[in-house]
């Protein structure tokens, strides 16, 4: 269940944390759980529905303390509030509708007292890094899903976070923007070099897009088994006709179906 | 859902409805309080307290008097509600249904909506005359437009796959009005309905206060006129009462109409 | 021809049905003049009195009470809302409350305001808080809830302390139900104001129909008539774009 040794200290370091939820009813949402994180590393979750992935990823950032464990980001411990340096793309649209994709996009860096200029290019890089040059000025309202949740990410990147969190960003896509969409995803965490955590629930985007996945458990959410990828590190979602693809995704469902069965019929 | 959960979800709702009963209580209290505080500071003169309101109330309810002018304020309002709701409710489903007519009447309906009415009271008086007939207008203006704007908004944020699947059963447009157009939007005209409700019954009173002889707002100006602080009170709180209590039924009966089962 | 401009058109052809067969109604007779004067006749005497200065004292007095009950409405109705919002509890009572409330004829009380305040300003700045403010608490508390838990949650990720929590994020996701509120309240204060003035006033737009009612002067009070629907709809009429323009930015039209 622990990442394997490495010389130096990890990115993200969970040590037997758990969340509990007050009732009534009292819920036990997740944990114990152990996890490391290397600098760089992309790492993806896939676990059946309502096993605490989604509150995994809030104690992660720090917007929900854990009830009992430690975690810690860049060697500090979290205590309740987002430290600086991690940017989180969230599963519903969280795109402002009164601002325009460029307005958006600088939202982000408002607080950060850089100057205009440096504010211009940094936005200007993200919106066309995003390939949503074309439509800088235009409003949510007007964009497609997909298109929505670019704005989102590229508002996430300006601010060259060195850890990205994401909660199955593009879970309302269909299937052929979702392969797309991760390649944009890939293409971003080689070139900013940050560390990347994928929270899924389609195991073949998991399996294509990651180093390593992390199978969680029904609820209450514990890893069950962690499996390395081995992929090169400029992949792209052409790697599904390597047969290693198909081997790794058969791999992550044999661990999850019996936990999904589990949930399904709780939820029966 | 465990049976354990679910009974613990039962336990959450109950004891936010107790608190909730509690709340209304010390809400229904502090309001009678500040009514008597009202009623004692100013010495009775603006309004009765309480107690001797309801004392007074009681007590007018059994003359012939009050009922006589009850059944005057009924009679209008009664035919003001039935001619806006009938009215509007057809004014709304044809708007509904043709909507370029639509668009081109309600910037106009919404327009009159905005106006204050009391000031076309004048022209209503110089048409109808004073009397009954000129009550029934003054409530029918002020009940009719309403109605006939949310039933037109009900018609409008209809699903198109509703008429679509009417033509695909091949019914006739007075089966797809009374089958499916109308179930559709009953929840929007019941509340268009409760507020048409209360609007005629404004103008209806407001008519009577100042071009009547008979009827309740008749009687709580002509209490303000002869210093019967107790009989105008007493007014107030029954047309207060009867309102909110209409409306309150009103609300439940259009909030069973939405949690209907679907057909 | 566009649909717009065709809808326009055919909305002028028929307040101009309405108003053109009155005219001739008028003009031949068929109409008793005290009963109705021709629409051009309004149109004149409203001229002439806003030219001779005759109105000025009403209007000033009619336009300041209303803007004094609007403001009050407006920040009376957003801080209460605002409140409410916070506390669940307060929620629970406040719901049913406001739920009836403009089921209850409000102008009703405006003789016991009358006799508690007196005669004059007060009691219809009073009238028209009562009447606007509720609908201001209304369009705050639905414009909070309307605001998504994701945006909040964003907010929390780019760590913003509350106060521009409040500023970037809470009011511009709020804003258009907001402006509906005050589209509202502006109404309703419009409307509770001169109501008031003409049952029961010395001064003001409302009153002055009401005299020249009483004074059988016809033209005068057609023309007093003419003006205050025209401040109504033009008033209202402003809002109305400005509401459709914010709300079109941020709708998929």
């Amino acid at each position: 269940m622990s990442a394997p040794a490495v010389s130096e200290p990890s990115h993200v370091a969970l040590k037997e944390v758990v969340r509990h939820y007050e009732g009534p009813p009292a819920i036990h949402a997740l944990g114990p759980i152990d996890l490391a994180i290397q600098r760089g590393e992309f790492f993806s979750i896939v676990g059946p529905s309502g096993c605490g992935k989604s509150t995994l990823l809030d104690v992660l950032c720090g917007l929900v303390r854990p009830t009992g464990g430690s975690v810690q980001f860049e060697g500090k411990e979290l205590r309740g509030e987002v430290p600086d340096g991690i940017g989180v793309v969230f599963q519903e649209d969280s795109s402002m509708p009164w601002l325009s994709v460029r307005q958006n996009v600088a939202f982000g860096l408002r607080t950060s007292g850089l100057a205009k200029q440096e504010i211009t290019e940094r936005v200007d890089h993200a919106v066309s890094f995003m390939g949503l040059a074309q439509f800088a000025d235009h409003y949510p309202a007007q964009l497609s899903g997909g298109m929505r949740q670019r704005v989102c990410i590229a508002r996430t990147l300006v601010l060259r976070p060195r850890l990205i969190l994401l909660d199955e960003p593009f879970g309302a896509l269909d299937q052929q923007t979702r392969l797309l969409m991760g390649d944009e995803l890939l293409r971003l965490w080689r070139e900013t070099g940050a560390t990347v955590l994928l929270i899924t629930h389609a195991l073949d985007e998991a399996a294509m897009l990651s180093d390593r996945v992390g199978v969680m458990s029904a609820r209450p959410g514990r890893f069950i088994d962690m499996v390395e990828t081995g992929w090169p590190r400029d992949r792209d979602s052409r790697i599904v006709s390597d047969p290693a693809f198909g081997a790794l995704t058969a791999r992550l469902w044999s661990s999850l179906r019996e936990e999904s069965l589990k949930t399904m019929g709780r939820a029966a | 859902m465990s049976d354990l959960s679910l009974e613990n979800a039962l336990a959450r709702t109950s004891s936010r409805r107790r608190i909730r009963a509690f709340d209304a209580v010390v809400l229904a209290l502090s309001m009678l309080a500040l009514w008597q505080a009202v009623g004692s500071w100013t010495k009775g003169v603006v309004v009765s307290p309480p107690l001797q309101t309801f004392v007074y109330l009681f007590g007018l309810l059994r003359t012939w008097m009050f009922w006589d002018h009850a059944a005057a304020t009924l009679q209008a309002f009664l035919l003001a509600f039935a001619l806006s709701a009938l009215i509007g409710l057809a004014l709304g489903l044809v708007f509904g249904v043709r909507r370029f007519a639509g668009e081109v009447a309600e910037p106009i309906l919404a327009g009159f909506y905005t106006i204050p009415k009391v000031t076309l009271y004048p022209v209503v008086l110089l048409v109808f005359g004073l009397g009954i007939s000129a009550k029934v207008a003054f409530g029918v203006m002020h009940g009719l437009v309403p109605m006939t704007l949310f039933t037109l908004g009900a018609m409008r944020n209809l699903p198109p796959v509703l008429i679509r699947t009417a033509r695909v059963l091949r019914l006739s447009p007075g089966r797809t009005m009374l089958w499916i157009l109308m179930p559709a939007c009953l929840p929007d005209i019941v509340n268009g309905l409760r507020i048409s409700f209360s609007l005629s019954l404004l103008g209806v009173l407001i008519g009577e206060m100042f071009s009547s002889q008979r009827g309740l707002g008749f009687l709580l100006v002509s209490g303000m006129a002869q210093h019967n602080v107790p009989l105008s009170t007493a007014v107030v709180t029954m047309i207060v009462a009867v309102a909110i209590a209409a409306n309150t039924l009103m609300l439940r009966v259009g909030g069973r109409a939405a949690r209907r089962p679907n057909p | 021809m566009t649909r717009r401009r065709a809808v326009l058109c055919v909305r002028v052809a028929v307040l101009a049905g309405l108003v053109v067969p009155l005219e001739l109604c008028c003009r031949t007779g068929i109409i008793d003049p005290l009963t109705i004067i021709a629409p051009s006749d309004m149109v004149a005497s409203m001229v002439d009195l806003l030219g001779s200065g005759e109105l000025n004292e009403s209007i000033e007095s009619t336009f300041s009470t209303i803007a004094l009950a609007f403001v009050l409405a407006i920040g009376l109705g957003t801080l209460a809302g605002a409140l409410v919002h916070r506390s669940p509890r307060l929620r629970d009572v406040s719901d049913p409350l406001l739920a009836s409330y403009y089921s209850v004829p409000t102008f009703i009380f405006y003789p016991l305001l009358v006799a508690l305040l007196g005669l004059g300003k007060p009691p219809l700045v009073v009238l028209g808080v009562l009447s606007a403010a509720p609908a201001v608490m209304i369009s705050t508390l639905s414009g909070l809830d309307g605001v998504s838990s994701v945006l909040i949650k964003m907010a929390r990720v780019h760590r913003l302390n509350p106060v521009r929590t409040l500023w970037w994020i809470v009011l511009p996701a709020a804003l258009p139900r907001l402006f509906t509120g005050f589209k509202l309240a502006l109404s309703y204060a419009l409307i509770g104001v001169i109501a008031g003035e003409f049952i029961l006033s010395g001064t003001g737009l409302g009153y002055a129909i009401s005299f020249a009612y009483q004074s059988f002067d016809n033209r005068a009070m057609y023309g007093v008539m003419l003006f205050v629907m025209l401040v109504a709809v033009t008033a209202n009429g402003i809002l109305y774009v400005w509401e459709g323009r914010l709300a079109r930015r941020r709708s998929a039209r």
